[in-house]
């Protein structure tokens, strides 16, 4: 059993939803992004999604682009990224997914990639603009038990096309709350519910939420209907707004321990 | 497996591209968030639907007939071609086309698919202000809304295009982001689309993007070298030697070449070599880059070793971009076009002498094919021919020519 397989298991038997933390890794910089994700597997993340920064991160809102934009100008990249995983799994067993663009991997070198994704301890990858079609030229000499490749549905996406995406996948499905960037307003929990039943009708894979999803009664609304809750641009904000504040690291573990009740 | 994978490159001939999944040998592609992928699957049926139907290409041509001026002259050059001494110089004067570039041809085609598919909202990325102007344009003919995403910097020195996407009622949303040029534009019309994507048609503006764009946007482009072609024969009675077109990301090359591409033609594209591609500030992407993916298909990007899309630089806002159509990176692969690169100081100069020895105002983008097919001209016989794509005029650019010339 995989890590994210384990931790799906383990929320049910508890009758809990999932979790997910995305942050872009290396900012503000490397020492106080592992210390941000530390507070975040302290309090109770239950998947951690470390974002690889890209000069051109069409599929997010500005407050991730401007995340990125600091990250780079910190020099990270890929290898910073997995050292960053390396140092979480010493101390914790949160499952990590890399969160990523094509480019960087293409860079990078996607069977290297593979190799050190996994010695370093990263659970799978999420490449945001490799859709199934073009998926096989990355992944065909992977192992698919080992490194979940997680995939993305839309609301734009129709049954069908649903389908074959969970059977490119693994681990769980990321579904996108709206049609729009990461960041944006405008979650219709309602809607949610019919949208998720849809997705599962589908696939048998756990479902997990994200885009729009911000305060915790948000993720509590989600949680209802969906098997794990991803939160990103929210966690960006805070750290846009205690970039010199010491007590960063702790603020965000505040807001992830109140995310988590949200999920019980 | 893909049906690419049992055809080597070179067996397939460079002219039977893209295969159904939008490949071009290796590049192209579709390379998109999931929330885009079902839009680009409506918009390849609608295109292989329409562009075969008569009624279609009947409307267009009756477009670019009536209302865009098509065909344009081929003009012989002859004063030019006397001071360079050497091979006649041809201009295939898309310069003179309503908007004043080849943008047109394209935008007409796109929008009137866009009617076709229902869609009554188009928007736009921009860089020199050409596309912007051409799409609003098509947008005030078919009555849509109509959205313009153009970097700060580009704004700056393209102000009379700004003027005029305004005048025909569109609206021009800055673009901050980045260096403010035509990369950071096609990023947030990108987002801008997944937004909307339901009601919201997207009208890319050259042979690059996700499939369907590259191929779709080169059939509506070949007119250029469809009439060029037709032209040689009839004038000159024969085909010309030697094609040259700028390329930014490919547009009116492509649109010039491709019909052509099966024919004993030499074809050159003129990339921008800013201030030299030495300085590592140009614009020279097939000339000097390497294999990525950006903005929705695989082709040759500028880009450091981390995969990070490093900044263009072009006296050309039009040729400001650090990628390239996925059809290039082909026909450069398989050496059917030959590309090389021009520095911003060389297109001044052939700007100028242009508008000296013919009393034509190039585009700056086009000054850059214009200045490589005068030094191919000079080193060439005097019954050589060698036909220049004029992709546009160059009164969007006057502020910056004072603004250099200046200093």
């Amino acid at each position: 059993m995989t890590r994210i397989e384990e931790t799906f298991k383990r929320l049910k038997d508890k009758g809990e939803k999932a979790l997910v933390g995305f942050v872009t890794a290396g900012d503000p910089d490397m020492e106080a992004s592992l210390a941000i994700v530390s507070a975040m597997c302290e309090n109770g993340v239950d998947i951690l999604e470390l974002g690889v920064p890209f000069s051109d991160p069409t599929a997010d809102g500005p407050v991730i682009q401007r995340s990125s934009a600091r990250a780079l100008k910190k020099s990270m990249h890929i290898d910073g990224v997995l050292e960053i995983t390396r140092r979480i799994r010493q101390s914790y067993r949160v499952p990590v997914i890399v969160f990523s663009y094509y480019n960087p991997i293409i860079a990078y070198g996607g069977d290297r990639f593979y190799n050190d994704g996994r010695s370093a301890g990263a659970d799978g990858v999420l490449v945001v603009d490799l859709p199934p079609e073009e998926s096989n030229e990355l992944t065909e000499k992977w192992s698919k038990g080992d490194f979940c490749l997680i995939r993305l549905i839309a609301p734009t996406t129709p049954e069908d096309r649903m389908r074959m995406i969970a059977q490119n996948a693994s681990g769980f499905l990321y579904m996108v709350s709206m049609t729009g960037v990461t960041g944006s307003g405008g979650l219709d929990t309602t809607e949610l519910g019919d949208y998720v039943e849809r997705v599962r009708q589908a696939s048998d894979m756990p479902v997990c939420v994200g885009f729009g999803i911000s305060t915790p009664s948000d993720v509590a609304a989600v949680s209802a209907v969906a098997d794990g809750v991803v939160i990103g641009s929210a966690f960006e904000r805070t750290i846009e707004e205690n970039l010199e504040n010491p007590d960063l690291a702790a603020i965000i573990g505040k807001q992830t321990a109140a995310y988590k009740e949200a999920t019980r | 497996m893909p049906e690419k994978h049992h055809f080597p490159q070179s067996e397939r001939p460079v002219t039977e591209w893209p295969d159904e999944m939008g490949h071009f040998g290796a590049y192209g592609g579709r390379y998109v968030a999931e929330t885009l992928m079902p839009a680009l699957l409506e918009l390849d049926s609608a295109y292989l639907e329409h562009v075969k139907d008569e009624s279609f290409q009947k409307e267009l041509y009756g477009m670019l007939k009536d209302f865009a001026g098509r065909p344009t002259p081929l003009y012989h050059a002859e004063r030019l071609s006397k001071k360079i001494g050497g091979a006649a110089v041809y201009l295939k004067r898309e310069d003179l086309l309503h908007t004043g570039a080849h943008k047109i041809n394209n935008t007409l085609g796109q929008a009137l698919l866009a009617k076709r598919m229902g869609k009554t909202k188009v928007i736009a990325e921009t860089g020199a202000g050409q596309h912007g102007v051409a799409t609003a344009t098509a947008a005030a003919f078919f009555g849509m809304s109509c959205k313009i995403f153009m970097g700060t910097e580009d704004i700056r020195r393209q102000a009379p295009n700004v003027n005029r996407m305004e005048l025909l009622g569109a609206e021009v949303i800055p673009v901050e982001s980045g260096t403010g040029t035509l990369k950071d534009a096609m990023n947030e019309a990108m987002r801008y689309w997944v937004s909307a994507v339901r009601d919201t048609f997207y009208v890319i503006g050259s042979v690059a993007g996700p499939h369907p764009y590259p191929a779709m946007v080169r059939d509506f482009q070949k007119i250029i070298g469809e009439e060029t072609r037709n032209q040689t024969l009839q004038e000159i009675g024969r085909l010309p030697d030697i094609l040259v077109a700028c390329v930014g990301g490919g547009s009116n090359a492509m649109g010039m070449f491709y019909p052509f591409a099966d024919d004993p033609v030499r074809m050159t594209g003129v990339e921008a070599a800013g201030n030299g591609i030495e300085t590592g500030r140009h614009a020279a992407t097939l000339c000097a880059g390497s294999l990525g993916v950006l903005h929705g298909s695989k082709s040759y990007l500028l880009q450091d070793g981390y995969g990070q899309i490093k900044e263009a630089h072009s006296i050309s806002a039009g040729l400001d971009y650090p990628g390239v159509g996925p059809e290039h990176a082909l026909f450069k692969d398989s050496g059917r076009v030959e590309y090389v690169s021009i520095t911003d100081s060389q297109a001044l100069e052939a700007f100028e002498a242009l508008c000296r020895t013919e009393g034509i105002i190039p585009a700056l983008e086009s000054s850059h094919a214009l200045a490589a097919a005068m030094d191919m001209a000079a080193n060439s016989g005097t019954d050589q021919v060698i036909v220049v794509n004029l992709s546009g005029r160059g009164d969007k650019d006057l502020g910056i020519v004072a603004e250099v010339s200046g200093q």
